[in-house]
């Protein structure tokens, strides 16, 4: 592990791990908790695979009742515990800790109820993202956010980590589309917030479990909205030659009122990797690759096809191709969606950053991860959600090249903070987790974070809900309670008042 | 009673700290718009954040607009509208509701008070499209929270923590919003003489659709006469609004027609009259000048009615639905505002909740003007507000007593 400091075990807790053990098979009978070493290495990492620790004990309750009585149990003895959907985390999210029960959710996988008239959908948190648009397609129905990992992430993980998509620009986030949870608290308390009616009846708690990145309860339900779908879908794919150019006629497509539904870019390295490994079309001579699919009736896709088109060609664009037909629309995102693998085909790891940025920034981070990439001496492909921002650097490297991981890492780091610098975010959809956890100073100070932790301490006071993520100093909710009196008169003669 | 009004950020902290130093509650004021509604607040002092003006950074093509908490809501959406963009949440205008004047309001106040309108199916309220905030706690400390770009899951939403608020967590110095382009135009279709049950069902097969209906309502005979000074006439209006680029609102209207070509009477309304027509029903035009208590309920659309249906069998009121009849607004006829009746109903047809937007100073203190869902919720609440506003100075029993 290079670097990273997670919270020290608890040694009484480690030194009473057969009771524990014990105590939650009597919780969850059956095959729910797995404690043999050979069985947990299944569990030891999420999608941050640079990062692996066994836990304490892995759980996976089946009921409600069961996660309350696991929480109440470990809330009454001091025992940290670190929540877990499909593990798909690439922040880190669901690394276990030493010294505490995984809580696998897994085995939640129920569809609970389709609403048509209110098209909404309950599930179980562990429905995979894609399971939920899988069991309304008949009716012609979807879920609107589609992380890339949607075929295996849960939606109790989507709404942990507020996941967006490429199709976030135009439908929403995760935090836009649910509606309503059921939670237990770490005290073993079982809430409902929201449920198939809009907005909140006080504090918008919701909003604030939402990308909590599962520091401040467990999600035992989510009640998801549907959307129709889109009569029709079609792509162009636009070459320039610089990604100033491409910058720019992103910026004309929104300045012009359109809102696409997908809008992606890629930078040369990624375009020739996609290329060469999916043999997508996709043209060689451009430095900027751009996707824009419009969705919606055929005679407003059509027209607005016809309004990218002219803008691209005012930017200069070199090749501009219109899908004709699904399959060629399936194959222009093709390569976009084979961005990955590809790069892993060219290096043998990359790591996958996720900063968010001002649009109009782009050509200037560009330039600072080229000097970058020279001064750490690795590669970097870039594909980038470009309506919304939020950019993917890929670094490359070696892992089996002693050093290389942790320069991977410090090049990954010097890019969010660039991310910071111009006016952005150090993660767009990924999280913090354990791995951007360390550079939250870089956007946020002492009293920011703070008031953060703060919000922790009503939820979870004994911070023992995945501790060690997110926050990269824990401090105890006493000390964070007490107050610090500016005592003394109106320091301030010139506020007017009346 | 002094009145405080800071025009800097700075200012507004130190009017915090000598608060929290000399423990006297503030009450915290934009416009004093939506004054009237919540628990009255009772407290020394006021914090006017009127004079806390000014866009700060405007950038259409990256969807962002920044301003201080006291700028004028009418002043960002005339920036706005001067280059083809909203705030798509549309924020309702309760002014005249409250007896009070049009177009006041202020950014912060929309945020505080999580406003939204008709296109809340679709577009969402504040809270969906808050990017950032720059706020001071009750602790009298200065923090940020979200940023100011579209998408951003760095730390806890404390952005959407402050919607709904109104006031009792921090104070709101700086907000960044989300912006979007402008429909360029709409057309509302009309179904006329429908039963709220038809309706219901009617507005649940069009929102079933991919026509993408952006609003739809229904407002039963009184209400409908109180609608565009009459010019609905007396049939009952269920109203569909589609928006978006001229030929494709042509080609949905005309999908939508034939998939309602059963459902009763349509007409089109086009031009200024739809969108005149949505910001009544926005502003709760119908219910404007008169001072009988007023619900504003949050339920399952397919429920809304069912509850209606069920509550006239108890009390008389009047009531009308947006949102697909998710949203409720109840006149209660009696004078009184029957809150225990209300919400025992909402329970009974599937949950949900109500807020008392008009009532008298009297009832608004002696009654939950906001619906406490359950004793852990409530719990937890207070456990929030006590992590941002430890001594409660800020908006005491504003939202619950």
């Amino acid at each position: 592990m290079s670097g990273l400091v997670l919270p020290k075990p608890d040694a009484a807790t480690l030194s009473r791990r057969a009771e524990i053990v014990a105590d939650m098979r009597i919780i969850v009978p059956g095959e729910g908790v797995v404690d043999a070493v050979s069985e947990m290495r299944a569990f030891e990492s999420d999608g941050l695979t640079a990062y692996r620790q066994l836990p304490l004990v892995v759980v996976l309750p089946e009921t409600v009742a069961q996660v309350a009585k696991i929480l109440k149990y470990c809330n009454e003895r001091t025992i940290r515990v670190v929540p877990r959907g499909s593990g798909t985390s690439l922040s880190g999210g669901a690394l276990p800790l030493e010294d505490a029960v995984l809580l696998v959710m897994s085995r939640f996988n129920r569809i609970l109820e389709i609403d048509y008239p209110n098209r909404v959908v309950v599930a179980q948190p562990g429905v995979t993202n894609l399971g939920i648009t899988t069991a309304v397609e008949q009716e012609g129905f979807y879920y609107a956010p589609d992380p890339s990992s949607q075929i295996a992430c849960s939606i109790g993980g989507n709404v942990a980590e507020n996941s967006g998509g490429v199709h976030c620009l135009k439908y929403g986030l995760t935090a836009n589309n649910v509606l309503g949870i059921e939670m237990v608290l770490m005290n073993g308390e079982i809430l409902r917030l929201g449920g198939k009616h809009l907005d909140a009846e006080g504090y918008d708690l919701l909003g604030v479990m939402t990308g909590s990145e599962g520091l401040l309860g467990v999600v035992t339900e989510v009640t998801v909205r549907i959307l129709k779908k889109p009569e029709t879908a079609r792509a162009l794919l636009i070459g320039f030659p610089s990604s100033e150019q491409g910058g720019q006629c992103v910026a004309d497509i929104i300045g012009a009122g359109i809102v696409p539904g997908g809008m992606e870019m890629m930078d040369g390295p990624a375009i020739r990797a996609a290329e060469d490994f999916v043999h997508a079309g996709y043209p060689l001579d451009c430095e900027a690759l751009l996707i824009v699919e419009l969705d919606g009736p055929a005679v407003e896709v059509d027209h607005l096809i016809g309004e990218v088109e002219a803008i691209a060609l005012q930017n200069g664009s070199t090749t501009c191709r219109i899908s004709q037909s699904e399959d060629e629309r399936l194959a222009f995102w093709a390569g976009r969606k084979a961005a990955f693998p590809a790069v892993g085909r060219i290096s043998p790891d990359y790591y996958c950053m996720d900063g968010t940025i001002p649009r109009k920034e782009l050509p200037k981070v560009l330039a600072g991860m080229k000097a970058l990439s020279e001064k750490y001496g690795l590669g970097v492909a870039n594909v980038f959600h470009a309506g919304d921002g939020n950019l993917h650097p890929l670094i490359l490297y070696d892992a089996n090249k002693p050093g290389e991981l942790d320069k991977a890492e410090q090049f990954g780091a010097d890019i969010l903070r660039l991310c910071v610098r111009v006016g952005g975010v150090l993660t767009g959809e990924h999280g913090v987790g354990v791995e951007k956890r360390d550079l939250m100073p870089e956007m946020f100070n002492e009293t920011d974070l703070d008031q953060q932790m703060r919000v922790k301490c009503a939820f979870d006071p004994n911070h023992l809900l995945n501790p060690g993520k997110v926050f990269p100093q824990l401090r105890r909710c006493a000390e964070l309670g007490r107050m610090h009196i500016h005592a003394g008169k109106l320091p301030f003669p010139d506020i007017p008042r009346f | 009673m002094t009145t405080f009004t800071p025009a800097t950020a700075e200012d507004v902290l130190a009017t915090v700290q000598w608060a929290v130093a000399d423990e006297a509650p503030l009450e915290i004021l934009g416009h004093g718009s939506k004054r009237a509604i919540g628990r009255p607040v009772q407290t020394g002092h006021m914090l006017d954040l009127s004079k806390l003006g000014g866009i700060t950074l405007y950038e259409p093509e990256e969807l962002v607009l920044s301003a201080r908490a006291g700028t004028p809501l009418a002043e960002i959406e005339a920036l706005l509208a001067a280059h083809g963009q909203q705030l798509a949440f549309e924020p309702a205008d309760y002014g005249p509701l409250l007896g009070g004047e049009a177009e006041r309001g202020t950014i912060g106040g929309v945020l505080a008070t999580n406003l939204s309108g008709p296109r809340r199916l679709k577009a969402g309220a504040a809270r969906d499209h808050i990017l950032g905030v720059h706020a001071v706690s009750g602790r009298g400390e200065a923090f940020k929270s979200g940023g100011r770009v579209v998408k951003n899951v760095t730390g806890y939403d404390l952005p959407k923590a402050m919607a709904n608020s109104w006031g009792t967590l921090a104070v709101l110095t700086d907000v960044t919003f989300k912006v979007l382009p402008a429909a360029q135009t709409e057309v509302t279709l009309a179904i006329r003489g429908l039963l709220d049950e038809h309706a219901a069902a009617a507005m649940a097969l069009a929102l079933g659709s991919n026509a993408e209906v952006s609003s739809a309502a229904h407002l039963p005979y009184p209400v409908v006469t109180r609608l565009a000074e009459g010019h609905l006439g007396r049939e009952a209006a269920t109203l569909l609004r589609v928006e978006g680029f001229g030929p494709s609102v042509a080609y949905r209207i005309g999908k939508l027609k034939d998939l309602l070509k059963d459902a009763g009477p349509l007409e089109e309304i086009s031009g200024e009259a739809s969108p005149a027509l949505w910001r009544e029903i926005r502003d709760c035009v119908p219910f404007v000048g008169s001072d009988r208590p007023l619900w504003r309920v949050s339920m399952a659309p397919a429920d809304g009615h069912r509850m209606v249906m069920a509550l006239r069998m108890q009390t008389a009121v009047e009531a009308f639905y947006d949102w697909q009849g998710g949203l409720i607004w109840l006149s209660m006829a009696h004078g009184e505002p029957e809150a225990d009746l209300v919400r025992a109903m909402i329970r009974k047809f599937g949950g949900g909740h109500a807020t008392l937007m008009r009532a008298s100073e009297a009832q608004r203190a002696a009654l939950p003007v906001f619906e406490s869902p359950s004793p852990a919720l409530a719990a937890l609440a207070a456990r929030l507000k006590a992590e941002f506003d430890p001594k409660n100075i800020l908006n005491p029993g504003r939202m619950a007593a």
